[in-house]
């Protein structure tokens, strides 16, 4: 497995984990109650710190590892990766396109801030882990 | 579903014929041994820089290893 296809699952891992983690946590505090009570900022903010922590972490770990079956291999890079990279990109973006038409949306109804927070934080983390599987496709099946 | 490309190589009957190994030819071009797998399996369309840094490599030309079919 190639350096970036490394760093994309160490990314696609943690949005994995992080994602329900968050949701998880949110509804616990909400214990049944509104959603929009619920102090979500400093959840939000771990959830952040912990999502980008995790991925770098799992990427150098991962990289040790590689880096000792295959010292040359580790760290290279090459025309195809930048190609799936720019495809994955390319995923991603049209993704907060529609995340950030949502909050424009949800602003024009005047929606409580919470949703209009979430709605944005999800955006970002939906278009990171689609992203990350379309890179993984491209990676396992192939980019024509 | 990707769609597969109608360009087809013959980059691994020429690398078994010269006795070049997968590594050896990925090192000679500049690319990860995954991308040269990739190419020789039709799952990636190389660039056509690429193409011709392939097509020296064996010292033939590009349309000796690259075809595409006539319509």
């Amino acid at each position: 497995m190639v350096y970036t296809e490394r760093n994309t699952w160490s990314t696609l891992i943690a949005a994995a984990v992080i994602i329900p983690g968050y949701i998880v946590v949110v509804l616990q505090q909400a214990a049944g109650g509104p959603l929009t009570s619920v102090d979500w900022f400093p959840i939000m903010l771990w959830a952040i710190g912990i999502s980008i922590a995790a991925t770098i972490v799992l990427s150098i770990l991962w990289g040790i590892v590689a880096g000792l079956r295959d010292p040359k291999g580790a760290t290279t890079t090459d025309v195809r990766d930048r190609d799936i990279d720019q495809m994955g990109g390319r995923v991603e973006h049209s993704l907060l396109v529609i995340a950030g038409l949502g909050v424009i949306a949800l602003c024009a109804v005047g929606a409580d801030v919470f949703w209009i927070a979430n709605a944005m934080f999800l955006g970002f983390a939906i278009s990171t882990l689609i992203g990350s599987i379309a890179r993984i496709i491209a990676y396992r099946r192939g980019l024509i | 579903m990707v769609k597969p490309t109608l360009v087809t190589n013959s980059i691994r009957s020429r690398r078994e014929e010269a006795g070049i190994t997968q590594a050896d030819l990925a090192g000679r071009i500049g690319v990860t041994r995954q991308t040269l797998i990739a190419i020789e399996q039709g799952r990636y369309s190389p660039t056509l820089e690429l193409a011709f840094q392939i097509a020296r490599a064996f010292e033939v030309g590009i349309d000796d290893l690259f075809q595409y079919p006539e319509d």
